[in-house]
């Protein structure tokens, strides 16, 4: 199994106004791989994965040191095309965020700020990306209604559909089952499963159980700090720390 | 447990007599105005200019000057009002210069209406030059509304949840792609409704253009946007002042505040058309 590395974390503090919630997190991200990060809550996994696509900037007060890599181009030079990083690493959230428009206007929307103008092209990625997202079957004859009728898991869906249309490199899912029914959540993570052969996984989840059916690697964050990180099998077999240990056998979190 | 019942008896009673209370004047004016200002209501009287000392003809330049006035200042506090918005809310530092600015539009919305009027005369009559005139007007009617605007506008672009701006940064966009494409739109029911509320100010206001863009009479209709007009508010205010017939004068001026009424109605139901509309992707 010969793994290349997608994205490298170089010793990453990162803060709150004051208060450090990244101490020191180095790890690797590799290609066609789905990365799992699994703590309880408020350990920093969130704030960890939003650094990935520089989605932290927007919150005022906050500061990273360190350095992210994006295929070894640190993607927190100044000079950096934020735009551009976005476009490569693209984001599923917590809560399903569709935009308040028709089912097709959502997935229109990110290949017409990405410059896609043709009209056949546009047809057929909408096509291509819902099918990906296994949501294509049911929302094929209402793609012009609006996408908050659709329920909570179809809601998610969707939103896998419309990052999947601008065709990113890496994927990141923050918790994308948080809000979800436990079938809804099967869905998911066996689109997670399939789309890992064309892309670079990351997710989040305070759920072992998903951790450790859906993903190759596994790190384990805890009060800021990366306790653990290796193949989510020895992770979840024969972790080398008593507190991963501890986690993953429900003794806290 | 009966003296729990009585007191909510007493409470809810309260709570309906206040609504009573309010939907009744409401209803008490509309019918007063309606009463009298159907009377003199014609054709003749939406058509014509008046004659015979305001006595007889119509009020059709007044109608139309209101007209002007109004849209006037809803195009020019409209798109300023939503930039400053954007800009407070979307682009501004959190700091304490914001705040401060903040609270002065909130203040400037409670500042006296005929304030607004001499602001006007001082800077867009004289200073600018333009003279009595509806570009004075509209100008001085557009600062008045802008606070109300403008705040509308914060609230509905605060009201739009973060996590949409996060999906349209995350797929790519840039930050003027995200506010014009999906803040905008998302935030446009909100800020329309500022609107309508704007609409009855700005038609209804009698003291800003009195000494801006307001004459008793004219004899025809304005030619350019440097003449001065007759206004509905203003024509009822002189009505009710001025001239020798005061009882002609006073069924005149019931017809001018029925047409007032109208107006704002007519308007305010075009913008809460285009809300509605808006609205069609939203959770039903």
């Amino acid at each position: 199994m010969s793994d290349t590395i997608r994205m490298k974390a170089e010793h990453i503090d990162f803060y709150y106004g004051a208060k450090q919630t990244l101490k020191d997190v180095s790890m690797n991200i590799y290609k066609n791989r789905v990365t799992s990060i699994i703590g309880p809550s408020g350990c920093g996994k969130s704030t960890f994965i939003r650094l990935l696509n520089r989605m932290n900037d927007l919150i005022p007060n906050t500061r990273m040191e360190g350095k992210i890599l994006l295929d070894d181009i640190n993607i927190y030079e100044p000079d950096t095309d934020i735009v551009e990083i976005r476009r490569k690493v693209g984001m599923v959230f917590q809560k399903p965020n569709p935009f308040p428009k028709s089912i097709r206007e959502n997935l229109i929307f990110g290949l017409k700020v990405n410059g896609v103008k043709d009209r056949d092209i546009i047809e057929e990625r909408v096509e291509k990306s819902l099918t990906e997202a296994a949501i294509w079957d049911e929302v094929k004859d209402r793609l012009d209604e609006s996408a908050l009728r659709l329920s909570g898991g179809q809601q998610q869906r969707l939103c896998i559909a419309r990052c999947l249309s601008i065709e990113p490199e890496v994927i990141l899912f923050d918790e994308p089952c948080a809000s979800l029914d436990p079938i809804s959540t099967k869905r998911i993570e066996e689109l997670i499963e399939k789309l890992k052969d064309k892309y670079t996984i990351v997710i989040v989840t305070h759920n072992m159980q998903q951790a450790a059916r859906v993903s190759d690697n596994t790190a384990f964050l805890y009060l800021g700090e990366l306790i653990e990180f290796g193949a989510t099998e020895k992770i979840f077999t024969v972790p080398e720390d008593s507190r991963t240990e501890e986690y993953i056998s429900g003794k806290f979190g | 447990m009966r003296r729990k019942n009585l007191t909510q008896f007493f409470g809810f009673g309260f709570l309906y007599l206040a609504m009573l209370l309010a939907l009744m004047s409401l209803g008490l004016i509309l019918y007063f105005v309606s009463v009298n200002g159907l009377k003199v209501l014609s054709w003749e009287f939406l058509t014509q200019v008046p004659r015979r000392a305001m006595t007889q003809g119509g009020i059709a330049p007044a109608l139309v000057g209101t007209i002007y006035l109004t849209v006037g200042a809803i195009l020019f506090a409209l798109p300023i009002g939503i930039a400053c918005a954007i800009y407070l809310c979307e682009y501004s530092p959190k700091s304490v210069i914001i705040n401060v600015i903040r609270m002065s539009i909130n203040n400037l919305a409670g500042v006296p209406s005929v304030v607004f009027g001499l602001f006007g005369l001082s800077v867009f009559v004289k200073f600018f030059g333009f003279g009595v005139s509806i570009l004075s007007g509209s100008l001085t009617l557009g600062i008045m509304i802008l606070p109300g605007i403008i705040s509308a506008a914060q609230e509905a672009l605060l009201a739009v949840p973060q996590s949409l701006r996060e999906a349209s940064l995350a797929l790519g966009a840039t930050q003027w792609q995200t506010i014009r494409k999906i803040v905008l739109p998302t935030a446009s029911p909100g800020i329309l409704t500022g609107v309508i509320l704007s609409v009855g100010r700005a038609a209804g206001e009698t003291a800003p253009i009195m000494f801006t863009a307001a004459t008793f009479y004219t004899r025809g209709y304005p030619k350019s946007i440097f003449d001065e007009v007759m206004a509905l508010p203003y024509h009822i205010y002189a009505l009710m002042t001025e001239g020798t017939f005061p009882e002609q004068q006073t069924l005149i001026a019931y017809g001018c505040a029925f047409l007032l009424m109208l107006i704002v109605l007519i308007i305010s139901g075009f913008a809460i058309f285009l809300r509605q509309r808006q609205r069609r992707y939203e959770f039903v």
